[in-house]
């Protein structure tokens, strides 16, 4: 492979699928170390290739079991398509007081062990708010250079704020489960916007009925009723929601408006996991014909450059004052001789 | 900016099911700011040693109540070695007889802890064998 050629040789195990080399520069690219950050500027180029799909929704909705769910899946798809290998990092928060985490998303990904197919890895947020740790993107990074060709992401249960996982995956799911009451609406306001499918999890449980009506109401209110016209003019109405109105509603040439499916699943039993691969794979394809999928890979990695690009300013502003004059300035600012934006200006003029 | 975390995989080897002591040892380790992966019951070796690959670890801890370790411990000890991971370090806890303790150690085990030990003796001992950074 041409872009396997540029890359260093010391390298190579991780092209060839050497498990303990990836295991261990994921270590590196997790603590940010120099050594990590050079081994994924040289793997750059074997990167690109995979289908990131990220897993998100608020905690304890069965976001772990569906992962593990999809991954046998994809492991022994429906007759006629190849396995495909599967990568998987699971985020879970880090404490903010002690920095420890217990990371237990493989608890419910058993049924993965000893497939070489499959590589899962466990990762805590180290202070990141947004569902993700700082490390994600360079850790899917090096499973996508490995040969990954499916990458599920799974964040910390998420709630309103943590969207990060949409400027990370091509295609990013939001897992519900009945039971949520009232509250479903006040969190639904800020996780719809990024869901490309929306699944209800628990569905053998009562009130999915109703969980899947809230979604679609709330659905109808994020898309307002997009107007369609079809070929001999007549105005059709799609109702967001619905099974797979995209496609057939829309004229040929025409860019087609994506609207999130909702899918029933028991990823205990494993129900419904086949029709949730068979959305993903719609969503991909509606992606790569409308021109889509380049886009998020621009707003991907604009977004991977705007973060790191803060993180290095930030570390060389640090180099910069010396730690004496941090804390003076902290100090005048709590003594409240100076103001907030006067300490910012000091600190970034090089300090006292 | 690097920031290394000790990353400890906590497991339950065997069949018993008794997995209090595992939490309680997990909670203790978060808390002293470890990463801790835990598994859940029922896992044989080589899912342990494969989780440990993984997530490249510092260190394993093994629960066992079963009375198994003697078979349970040494496979693990084994599949980490064969899969380069002797740097790896073992802590074996849960119901060990005195006579199979030094038995564990000389195998290879870095600390065996029975009904009653303290987790802030874990801690130390984990940041203690864990603090050198292992050869990569």
């Amino acid at each position: 492979m041409a872009a396997s050629q540029l890359i260093n040789a010391s390298l190579q195990p991780i092209l060839d699928g050497d498990r303990l080399a990836l295991a261990r520069l994921i270590t590196q690219v997790e603590n940010g170390t120099p050594q990590g950050r050079l081994a994924l500027s040289q793997l750059f180029p074997a990167t690109g290739r995979a289908h990131l799909i990220g897993v998100t929704g608020p905690p304890g909705t069965g976001k772990s079991s569906l992962v593990n769910q999809l991954a046998r899946y994809y492991r022994q798809p429906a007759d006629g398509e190849a396995p495909r290998r599967v990568g998987i990092v699971a985020v879970d928060p880090s404490s903010p007081f002690t920095g420890g985490a217990i990371l237990g998303d493989r608890v419910r990904m058993r049924d993965l062990a000893g497939d070489p197919g499959v590589f899962i890895r466990s990762m805590a947020s180290r202070g990141s708010l947004g569902g993700l740790a700082r490390a994600t993107a360079g850790v899917v990074q090096a499973l996508d250079a490995a040969g990954f060709e499916l990458i599920l992401i799974e964040t910390v249960g998420a709630g309103q704020a943590e969207v990060d996982i949409a400027s990370l995956a091509h295609t990013t799911l939001v897992v519900e489960a009945p039971g949520m009451g009232d509250d479903i609406q006040a969190i639904k306001a800020g996780i719809l916007e990024i869901a490309d499918i929306l699944v209800v999890n628990k569905a053998d449980r009562p009130g999915a009925e109703a969980t899947e009506r809230a979604l679609r109401g709330m659905l109808q209110l994020g898309h307002p009723t997009p107007h369609v016209f079809r070929h001999h003019g007549q105005l059709e109405r799609v109702f967001p929601g619905e099974e797979e109105p995209a496609a057939e509603l829309k004229p040929a040439g025409e860019t087609p408006l994506w609207i999130p499916p909702i899918l029933r699943t028991v990823a205990t039993e494993g129900t419904g996991v086949p029709e949730l691969a068979q959305a993903i794979a719609r969503h991909v394809c509606h992606l790569r014909e409308t021109g889509d999928w380049q886009r998020r890979e621009r707003t991907r990695l604009q977004s991977e450059l705007d973060s790191l690009l803060q993180e290095s300013l930030v570390n060389r502003w640090r180099g910069s004052v010396s730690e004496a004059s941090y804390h003076q300035v902290l100090q005048d600012l709590v003594e409240r001789q100076i103001s907030p934006w006067r300490a910012v200006s000091i600190l970034l003029d090089g300090g006292v | 900016m690097a920031d290394r975390k000790i990353r400890v995989l906590v497991a339950k080897p065997g069949l018993d099911g008794h997995d209090r002591g595992a939490k309680v040892v997990a909670r203790a380790l978060r808390d002293a700011g470890m990463e801790v992966i835990y598994t859940g019951l029922r896992q044989t070796p080589e899912m342990i040693a494969e989780a440990a690959l993984q997530e490249d670890v510092d260190a394993v801890g093994l629960s066992i109540l079963s009375g198994a370790h003697m078979v349970l411990v040494p496979r693990v000890l084994e599949l980490l070695k064969a899969n380069g991971q002797e740097n790896v370090k073992v802590f074996v806890g849960g119901i060990i007889p005195d006579d199979d303790a030094p038995r564990l150690l000389e195998q290879g085990v870095t600390g065996v802890y029975g009904p009653g030990a303290m987790t802030d003796v874990i801690v130390r001992d984990i940041r203690q064998s864990c603090a050198v950074e292992p050869v990569k």
